[in-house]
């Protein structure tokens, strides 16, 4: 009677005791917990849960595998198609992916499938090692790979299995993209990070840090030294809010704030050299995922006033229900139906308010959304001293300014075909949120897997 | 890893580094600078290239030690290493034939306007110089620039080399005397304000370098947004070269002061460390 069996839960540090470190806040499953709730999968013939996961896990099989207590089968199974399972078990919407489409969803609660992904990955990282995998084939050409996220390193991954010689630009010091400079600590240890990216350079796959591709050099010079391309470049460009003052000391970027905390280290300093502002009241601008890192990391800094502001209302937040549960355990502020109007500061430049503007929820608008339209006369004041910016990012323009023969929309997102990801520029592929805007980490991953099968394609047989 | 061939205190708390960064080297063009990370600990330090040997694959950098980094920077010694050489990053400088270019370099902004003066040079430009520091011990690259320059002109604040006056005194004869086509100008923010405030009234292309405190250096932060025409602009992507007379130069020193805080407190653990290590060592 495996519905009879609840959802096991895993425990988590207490909000108080994980405000004061940046561990990891979920503790892990124990075997014998991941066990049981590996039992729990029905084993579906027709798994629904499969097609809502954007590289197709197969997710019965691997859970089948945990059952038994064979999680190293399980792993092997789920790097199949998903070379970075320990990242996803933590930060894949699983909610709306494949755990909505459980069937035990229906009665009861769904598996808790990107748990045990974690969790038997993090046993094999742990535990017992996997030999990185030998290449399949030996197809022995060059394939250039712009970018270290999420989709350049599958794209890598891919390629490395089938014997091609990879090299990794990444623009950074340190690889893995939005994985190191984005999530923080707290959400995904960089260990983990460092440990898959170790296995590719196992794998033979050439990492050149340090490297922005289009500056000296075009995309057209890196097709003189090999026979494809892959551009993973992300949404890195932050957008600012455009009102008054934004200019001032103490407004960041939520890339500038997590950049300088999560890959520079600034919540160790002095004892690490780069500095953040640490603010006795901060507001954090936004609704999404990136929004709730900024606070949740704001109010690791000691700070203990954070506040979110943010124009719709609860319902409408993009950020992953489970942040969301996150930041209001660990006390952040939500001002909601509240819009950012001005920023308020002294005469040396410092920020010392920010003036808002309640909202109300009007008729819905292309998202789908209640478009938010503003209470005449409701502005108020919220004395902060740092306010993170965290409305979205648009694409990296760099790649594209140095290669005019490559096609891009009106957003300045490169235009790559859906199924092959081939752009408009011969042995140039592109893929993740340089092509489809910023998205998960998972649907990154899943264009790189089809830029690679497709870039396999174009190697063997020259065709575009 | 990044070996460092050769680093030296050329003058009053400023630093001179030789160090092997190929890549840089190969590609740097004028105007163009490197992000460098020092060690494990690091933070990202935007310097300009003021020189490259292809040759031997290094790239020259100058530096002044006003923190705890460049104090860092300033104690490597050849056969030592930086961690990482990023770059080259940012626009380079527009180099063409402009006709007679001024360039002016004030303390630190020295070595910038190095590499530029001697590309307009070879672009075959006629290159008149004004270079100035506060004092005499800060005044670098003399003997280079009037190399260079078909005019060289030195100022310092007390007159212990050169003239005694600031740099735009020289810039006010020169316009006076003779037609320029384009002014370059790199140095502390209140400096290329006042140059540009004149060249501005004059109506003569002026280009500045900005030094906005950055973090990637590859426009993903905007950490160093500078408001350039009433428009932001990122200074290292888009910079870090602007025309001089839509720069908000006030916003861009109130930015620059960000960190005063933070950093002075670092260099001041810093300090009392190094000393510490000093009485260990000696002891």
């Amino acid at each position: 009677m495996a519905e009879r069996i609840p959802r096991q839960t895993m425990s988590e540090q207490n909000p108080l005791e994980r405000i004061k470190n940046f561990n990891e806040v979920p503790l892990g499953f124990s075997t014998e917990t991941a066990v049981i709730e590996a039992k729990r999968c029905i084993q579906c013939k027709n798994p629904n849960c499969v097609e809502g996961c954007p590289v197709n896990v197969n997710i019965p099989g691997f859970i089948k595998e945990a059952a038994e207590g064979n999680f190293l089968k399980a792993v092997e199974i789920i790097k199949g198609t998903n070379s970075l399972p320990a990242v996803c078990g933590r930060v894949c919407p699983q909610e709306s992916q494949c755990e909505k489409l459980c069937i035990l969803g229906k009665k009861f609660e769904p598996v808790a499938i990107g748990k045990l992904e974690g969790f038997v990955a993090d046993y094999e990282r742990k535990v017992e090692h996997l030999n990185p995998e030998k290449p399949e084939c030996t197809g022995g050409r060059k394939v250039a790979v712009i970018g270290s996220g999420p989709a350049g390193l599958t794209v890598a991954g891919e390629m490395a299995k089938c014997g091609h010689g990879v090299t990794i630009f990444e623009a950074l010091h340190s690889p893995g993209g939005v994985l190191v400079y984005g999530i923080p600590e707290f959400r995904l240890p960089k260990e983990i990070v460092h440990y898959e990216i170790d296995q590719l350079v196992k794998m033979g796959v050439e990492i050149i840090p340090n490297r922005v591709v289009g500056i000296s050099e075009s995309l057209d010079d890196i097709l003189e030294r090999f026979d494809a391309v892959f551009v993973g470049t992300g949404a890195g460009l932050p957008s600012f809010l455009n009102i008054p003052g934004e200019n001032m000391q103490g407004v960041y970027s939520a890339n500038e704030y997590l950049t300088r905390v999560n890959l520079m280290k600034a919540y160790q300093f002095p004892h690490y050299d780069t500095p953040v502002i640490k603010g006795k009241s901060i507001a954090v601008f936004g609704g999404g995922n990136v929004a709730m890192d900024s606070a949740r990391v704001a109010r690791r800094l000691d700070c203990n006033e954070v506040h979110l502001v943010y124009r719709r209302s609860r319902s409408e937040m993009p950020a992953r229900e489970e942040e969301i549960h996150h930041a209001e355990e660990e006390g952040i502020i939500f001002d909601l139906l509240s819009n950012p109007v001005r920023f308020i500061g002294d005469e040396k430049g410092k920020l010392t308010g920010v003036e808002c503007v309640r909202m109300e929820l009007g008729e819905p608008d292309d998202s789908g959304r209640r478009r938010p339209v503003e209470v005449k006369g409701s502005e108020f004041v919220i004395y902060i001293d740092v306010a993170i910016i965290a409305i979205g990012n648009g694409p990296n323009p760099i790649v594209q300014k140095s290669s005019p023969g490559l096609e891009t929309n009106k957003w300045g997102n490169i235009v790559a075909d859906d199924e092959t990801m081939k752009t408009s520029k011969k042995g140039v592929f592109a893929g993740g949120d340089i092509v489809s805007g910023a998205a998960t980490v998972i649907e990154a991953m899943g264009a790189g897997r089809k830029a690679a099968a497709a870039i396999n394609d174009y190697l063997a047989t020259g065709e575009w | 890893m990044h070996l460092i061939h050769s680093n030296e205190i050329i003058a009053d708390n400023i630093g001179k580094m030789v160090v092997e960064a190929e890549y840089t080297a190969m590609h740097r063009k004028a105007g163009q600078f490197v992000i460098i990370i020092i060690d494990e600990f690091g933070e990202r330090v935007p310097l300009t290239i003021a020189g490259a040997d292809k040759g031997a694959g290094t790239i020259t950098l100058y530096y002044q030690i006003v923190g705890k980094s460049t104090s860092k920077l300033s104690m490597l010694k050849s056969g030592e290493y930086l961690k990482d050489v990023a770059g080259p990053l940012g626009h380079p400088t527009e180099v063409k034939k402009f006709g007679t270019v001024l360039c002016i370099g004030g303390g630190i902004g020295i070595a910038p306007v190095y590499p530029i003066a001697s590309a307009m040079k070879e672009a075959g430009n006629r290159v008149s110089g004004i270079i100035g520091a506060r004092e005499g011990g800060l005044l670098i690259l003399e003997n280079e620039l009037s190399q260079v320059c078909d005019t060289l002109q030195v100022f310092t604040d007390n007159g212990s080399a050169g003239r005694k006056g600031f740099v735009t005194q020289g810039l006010s004869e020169i316009l006076e005397s003779e037609k320029i086509d384009l002014v370059v100008a790199v140095g502390p923010v209140p400096m290329m304000k006042a140059v540009s405030e004149i060249t501005k009234e004059k109506n003569i292309k002026t280009f500045v370098s900005l030094n906005s405190v950055m973090v990637d250096g590859t426009g993903m932060c905007g950490g160093c947004r500078v408001t350039v025409g009433n428009e932001t602009k990122f200074t290292c992507v888009d910079g870090p070269e602007f025309d001089a007379h839509l720069v908000n130069f006030d916003e861009l020193l109130l930015r620059l002061n960000t960190y005063k805080d933070e950093e002075s407190a670092c260099f001041t653990e810093h300090k009392h460390k190094c000393r510490l290590d000093g009485v260990t060592k000696n002891g």
